[in-house]
């Protein structure tokens, strides 16, 4: 087969080829030194981050980010870990590492059960008032929690859910992305699949259960990467509602560490770059691990 | 909904319940606290309120640094959506016609996604520091005397790179997944029909990415209002005084810090009006795009 095309390809074009695979060639570096360039643009900055955290402070302070390996990494991870710090000396980065991982995962898992739910509502069952449903929940899409963020301060206070993990998490799930996304995917789950289940006189809740659930597998894993990056990565949010340095988690603690480096002393570079690189890992390890979830949920859940 | 729907009457209830009660109390409730309270006047120390009407609106029109601000907020988002595009596209393009290392090359492109936002403000602020940040060191080499926090401008720029940087991934992802659902028969008849590169790509790949295109408009727009809080708070490492800023920042800052209760709410009425302008904006265009394919 191989050699059959080849040879009626040397055929029509022996004397064109040698031109044109060089220029393919040359288009093909062009091509690598684009993405290469573009991925070191992307790289480079935090591995240079990584490598500083080798580091003593004082060098820090003198010398900048550096693209060299120190002996000191070990040392500024371990104090960033565990040393105690902060105005009241209440809070580690262990501690700050739980907070962000149960923002996370409890804003995914609170926002898909909740969706789900709402979405199986709305598709599934012959309701009077299933438009307003639809509107009431799908007007939340418009307004971003930024927008709002000061009237949502003032009624997290009412509730005195300040310095909880509630008010960290439920305000955040106060938006109908997540449903969204389970309406668009239940609608195009077949028909038949209903009926075929009422015929075989499953109720709702188990026909839920037993086949919805299963079926959806994927896209709650896909929603579940999106979400828990949102969730980790918050910053003004958490910023507003925790005061208590022991609520903190490790993207509102950049603000901590940025507002000390104006200080008079030298500021704690080696620990706070640490802080830094262990606040991306989590989010970016998910991402890199599950991509293809990832990527489909984005451009799916989006659309 | 389905032909095939249940007929409970209780169980759906019971089921929107819970993401009901949440909108309610935490969406619904804070919004229209807020629109309330932008007719307002609060008393600096909390006695009572007066209802002004719409002076608080009338007063943003007049509020010389509000406007400028607003200014900013344009040009911030203008540059941030350009930059983060074109970047992401012609990466897009590129990753899309490679074979080898396609996957790595991906990988590589789009893991910065991750990274919250502030965490990329602080690198931004080691990079670009005064004495020793490499991006300093660069623009002193040409000559620019970049002073980050301290010089409008500067400071500008370095949230405009960090913002983009930040913003590239996303592009990316959404721009390879469009060029990758271009049909191979297109391609193959867009080889024979245009033998350069560039013509087929403005001629017919540019095209039919029109709509993800479109589309990306408004999502870079939003991130460019929105998710940029982080970075721009981190760069001005929390001091506002002569730095750049956007809208939602100065809502925070007022509202937040100034204690501004009647200003900040107005300015969140503004922006909730622009957020649902812009999303009203980009149904329509969904819509027009179901008819695409």
């Amino acid at each position: 087969m191989a050699e059959l095309s080849t040879t009626s390809d040397t055929l029509t074009t022996a004397k064109a080829q040698p031109v044109r695979r060089k220029r393919i060639k040359i288009s093909n570096i062009v091509d690598h030194a684009v993405l290469i360039a573009g991925a070191v643009l992307m790289l480079l900055p935090v591995v240079m981050v990584f490598l500083t955290t080798g580091f003593e402070d004082t060098d820090i302070l003198r010398n900048g980010l550096r693209i060299d390996v120190g002996p000191h990494m070990g040392e500024n991870f371990s104090n960033a870990m565990f040393e105690r710090s902060g105005f009241t000396e209440a809070i580690t980065g262990m501690r700050m590492l739980t907070n962000s991982l149960i923002l996370g995962v409890g804003f995914a898992l609170g926002k898909i059960a909740i969706s789900l739910l709402a979405a199986y509502a709305i598709v599934y069952f012959r309701l009077r008032f299933a438009t307003l449903a639809f509107w009431i929940i799908f007007t939340t899409l418009l307004l971003p929690l930024e927008v709002r963020i000061l009237p949502s301060y003032e009624a997290i206070q009412r509730l005195g859910m300040t310095n909880t993990y509630g008010g960290l998490i439920i305000p955040l799930i106060a938006s109908a992305t997540a449903t969204f996304f389970f309406r668009q995917f239940l609608m195009s789950v077949p028909e038949e699949l209903a009926e075929a289940a009422r015929i075989d006189g499953a109720g709702p809740v188990k026909f839920f259960i037993d086949i919805l659930v299963p079926l959806s597998r994927t896209m709650i894993a896909a929603i579940f990467i999106i979400m828990f990056v949102f969730g980790w990565n918050q910053y003004l949010w958490p910023t507003m509602i925790t005061t208590e340095e022991s609520m903190f988690t490790l993207v509102r603690g950049i603000k901590q560490i940025v507002a000390v480096l104006e200080g008079g002393t030298i500021p704690e570079y080696g620990k706070s770059l640490a802080l830094a690189i262990i606040a991306m890992i989590p989010p970016v390890l998910i991402v890199v691990f599950f991509q293809n979830w990832f990527v489909k949920g984005l451009t799916e859940s989006d659309k | 909904m389905k032909r095939a729907g249940f007929t409970n009457v209780w169980l759906p209830i019971a089921l929107l319940l819970p993401q009901l009660s949440i909108i309610a109390i935490f969406f619904y409730w804070p919004a229209g606290w807020a629109l309330q309270s932008s007719f307002y006047l609060q008393d600096p120390f909390g006695f009572g309120s007066t209802f002004v009407g719409f002076e608080n609106y009338t007063d943003l029109t007049r509020n010389r640094e509000y406007l400028r601000i607003a200014g900013f907020t344009v040009v911030f988002c203008g540059l941030v959506t350009f930059f983060s595009l074109a970047l992401a596209l012609l990466l897009a393009v590129k990753a899309d016609k490679v074979i080898r290392g396609a996957k790595t090359y991906r990988t590589l492109l789009m893991w910065v996604y991750a990274i919250a936002p502030p965490v990329a403000g602080f690198m931004g602020i080691m990079f670009f520091d005064q004495r020793n940040g490499p991006i300093t060191e660069f623009f002193q080499v040409l000559g620019w005397d970049f002073k980050l926090g301290v010089n409008y401008f500067d400071t500008a720029t370095a949230m405009i790179m960090v913002s983009v940087w930040k913003q590239i991934p996303v592009n990316f992802i959404f721009f390879l997944s469009g060029l990758q659902s271009i049909p191979r028969a297109v391609r193959e008849a867009a080889m024979i029909d245009n033998r350069s590169a560039a013509g087929r790509f403005w001629g017919v790949t540019f095209p039919l990415l029109a709509p993800t295109a479109f589309f990306l408009l408004i999502i870079n727009i939003t991130y460019a209002l929105f998710d940029t809080f982080g970075i721009i708070d981190t760069l001005m490492k929390g001091e506002p005084g002569n730095n750049p800023m956007t809208l939602v920042y100065k809502v925070y800052l007022d509202g937040f810090r100034g204690n501004d209760l009647g200003g900040s709410s107005a300015q969140s009425v503004i922006l909730m009006i622009l957020v649902l302008a812009l999303t009203v904006f980009q149904f329509r265009l969904i819509e027009r795009r179901i008819h695409y394919t």
